[in-house]
């Protein structure tokens, strides 16, 4: 059979209208660039959205990040095994042990040095720590001690203090640390140093020495048996005290019946002597007085 | 006069506002072929205010970027006949154009052969007001231009001014801030069918672009194929396209005349289709290639298989010798040439100072052209190609590219039409102020 429709010529090839349209429209620079940053942004964008809205998702990936974490943390390469403390004493160490706050074995990422080094440092009988964690899982803390210059005797008991002034320590006697010197007073840890200084110069009186008391938190008094005292200046008292040991060597004076020995005033050092002697004095005086009359 | 040019001074500006972006294309509608150049402005040469062509020709601002041909669909006599075909034909070219260029165009501007274009000569005369030229005097003498009563439906495409005389010096390009009493212009007005702009337009319009200007064929086909001195001392181009054959003549480098013959190429064609009892895609093919206008005795011996497709061994084996097929074109090409001869006759083209002719388009191709030519035209006929413009690509330097060439170079450098300048004062209703202002100036 024959087509009715008469057949239309084939018409030559051509974009159709939208095909065109499509085409300029994606020739647009500003669409293009948009199509290239801005579709694939937003679509991050929404489906990261759409994903974590949901906290069931949120809280086990949560949960997937922590567990990774911790795998890595707790791998034997991480961990720390052992405290090893360089350079102090046994009871130092002792502290030290009691006061590390973490249980070993710990991963050396939850162990935080610093705090470590000043929970360390904090330690009264500690000067300076520091804290580094070495091979082979030891976290070693190196520990510089204070070393005790002197018994503080105050209110509440015997304490031990270094060159700073700072209590190292408690003791009950006076014996348990017979090679220290004694210093006591309101203010007199503040002073040590010179305390020291004071001591040095005190050597030649040692046997006699009982100790320093600060006085008023200025100056200080040197106390040697039988109740005697030599009261130092608040200035160069140790120019003053060597004054005073010359004196003794030369004129036995501190064997004499003083009480103390006052050089606050340098132009004018005065000795106070004690009743008997200057009842005895008085004596010998009038005695003296009446021979002669 | 004034509502007239509206849309001719919206699409100049559209134009302005597609060179300012970079990117126009140009579309050459022909008959047989629909051309597309997508052209880039650097803008190297825009602000350019110097008189006359610029630097390479005037072709240094700008580079051609995309570049297609599709066959034609639609358009007869350089008309569009068939919307739909040719708005599709357009849309191919156009989109292989930006797929090459690879940006997209908004402003188009168009050219086309055929809608019987007239030209009109126009002259005008007006007293200067001041002893210097100023531009409203300018305005004044054009608009003085007494328009021809050139008929319903037709829409003016090209106005462009020719000549400037002020008092008896005559032949001034630019006669602004001269001394005289009286200026003169001369103008070439080339009106064309108005409905087949308005074709045209829907066309442009339903690819979703913007028509940023509208050219004559003949015109833009003569600024390509023309060398500098022939437009200036006067040289007729003839372009030989597909349904029409565009006759433009240039004097002074201003297009002073343009007309166009029905007959083209597609006629050619059709003989040979008639005469050879072949079908019309294979007439063309043996026009391109064994086709000519000059009959040797070579010609005879040498035998063209024309083939066929009936399945009839006798038919399908039919041979021609090329001296027949010489003997069917030749007298087409005749009557293209005479019929070219008598448009030129017409206008008046033997006074010119210089004779020479030159042959472009598509149809100048065929071989002994130039030969035929210089029989009927006379002794200066050279055959022209366009000149080349930056990024032109190889296929597209051919004598049928003519036209697009030259739209490139209208597009960079466009000539000062009509509605270019300054509306006068006196005719511009928004500056009746002005108006009255002048008035108490004049009487008090």
């Amino acid at each position: 059979m024959q087509q009715v429709k008469p057949l239309e010529p084939k018409a030559d090839p051509a974009p159709s209208r939208w095909s065109y349209r499509y085409q300029r429209l994606m020739l647009t620079p500003l669409f293009r660039k948009l199509l290239r940053v801005g579709v694939p942004f937003c679509l991050i964008i929404g489906l990261g959205t759409a994903y974590f809205s949901n906290p069931e998702r949120r809280e086990a990936i949560a949960l997937a990040v922590i567990d990774l974490r911790e795998q890595i943390e707790t791998r034997p390469e991480f961990m720390v095994n052992l405290l090893a403390v360089e350079g102090a004493s046994a009871t130092v160490e002792e502290d030290i042990r009691e006061i590390f706050p973490h249980d070993l074995p710990a991963s050396s990422f939850d162990i935080d040095l610093d705090a470590v080094r000043l929970s360390i440092a904090g330690l009264p009988a500690v000067a300076s720590a520091s804290v580094r964690v070495r091979q082979g899982g030891v976290l070693v803390a190196y520990v510089q001690e204070r070393q005790p210059v002197a018994i503080w005797r105050s209110r509440d008991g015997l304490g031990v203090v270094d060159i700073e002034g700072v209590v190292i320590g408690d003791i009950m006697q006076r014996a348990d640390r017979a090679d220290l010197p004694v210093i006591a007073g309101k203010g007199a840890t503040d002073a040590v140093p010179e305390a020291m200084a004071i001591l040095q110069a005190a050597a030649p009186l040692r046997s006699r020495l009982r100790g320093l008391v600060r006085m008023g938190e200025r100056r200080w008094d040197v106390v040697l048996d039988r109740g005697q005292r030599i009261l130092l200046p608040e200035t160069d008292p140790v120019r003053a005290l060597e004054r005073v040991i010359v004196l003794a060597e030369v004129q036995d004076m501190l064997e004499r019946d003083l009480a103390a020995v006052d050089m606050r005033l340098a132009s004018r050092p005065t000795i106070r002597m004690n009743e008997n002697a200057v009842s005895e004095w008085w004596r010998v005086t009038k005695m003296t007085v009446g021979a002669e009359e | 006069m004034i509502e007239l040019y509206e849309s001719q001074r919206a699409m100049r500006n559209m134009r302005r506002a597609a060179m300012q972006r970079g990117v126009v294309a140009v579309l050459d509608v022909g008959t047989s072929k629909i051309a597309c150049l997508v052209l880039r402005f650097d803008g190297s040469d825009r602000l350019r205010e110097t008189e006359g062509v610029g630097a390479l020709a005037g072709q240094a601002g700008f580079r051609v970027i995309g570049a297609a041909t599709t066959r034609s669909r639609g358009v007869r006599y350089g008309e569009i006949t068939t919307m739909t075909e040719t708005e599709r034909a357009i849309r191919t070219a156009l989109q292989a154009a930006q797929k090459m260029a690879n940006i997209r165009v908004d402003h188009v501007i168009a050219c086309f052969s055929g809608a019987e274009p007239r030209s009109y000569g126009l002259a005008g005369q007006v007293s200067l007001e001041a002893s210097t030229v100023s531009e409203q005097d300018i305005s004044r003498v054009l608009s003085s231009c007494d328009v021809p009563d050139f008929g319903e439906g037709r829409e003016v495409l090209h106005a462009q001014p020719v000549n400037f005389a002020l008092d008896h010096r005559s032949g001034l390009s630019d006669p602004r801030g001269q001394l005289g009493q009286d200026l003169a212009v001369d103008m070439h007005m080339l009106t064309v069918d108005g409905t087949a702009i308005q074709n045209l337009a829907h066309c442009v319009k339903r690819c979703d672009l913007e028509l940023a200007g509208l050219a004559s064929s003949a015109y833009v086909s003569g600024i390509s194929a023309l060398v500098e001195d022939e437009q200036e001392l006067g040289a007729a181009c003839i372009d030989m396209g597909g349904g029409s054959a565009g006759v433009s003549i240039f004097m002074k480098k201003h297009m002073i005349y343009a007309d166009s013959v029905r007959i083209g190429g597609e006629h050619v064609t059709g003989d040979i289709s008639m005469g050879l009892q072949v079908p019309h895609a294979t007439a063309e093919r043996i026009k391109t290639f064994y086709g000519g206008v000059v009959a040797t005795g070579m010609d005879d011996r040498d035998i063209i298989e024309i083939g066929g497709e009936t399945g009839d061994w006798e038919h399908d084996r039919r041979t021609v010798s090329r001296a027949e097929l010489i003997g069917i074109m030749r007298p087409r090409v005749e009557e293209i040439l005479e019929e070219v001869r008598a448009r030129l006759d017409a206008a008046g083209f033997q006074h010119l100072p210089s004779q020479q002719i030159v042959l472009t388009g598509g149809g100048s191709q065929i071989p002994g052209l130039d030969g035929l030519a210089t029989r009927i035209l006379g002794q200066q006929v050279r055959l022209g190609r366009p000149l080349r413009v930056h990024g032109l690509p190889q296929a597209a330097t051919g004598a049928g590219f003519a036209s697009a060439v030259g739209m490139c170079l209208f597009a960079a450098n466009p000539q000062d039409e009509w509605w270019d300048f300054e509306i006068p004062v006196d005719r511009y209703p928004a500056r009746s102020l002005k108006r009255a202002v002048k008035w108490f100036k004049d009487n008090w």
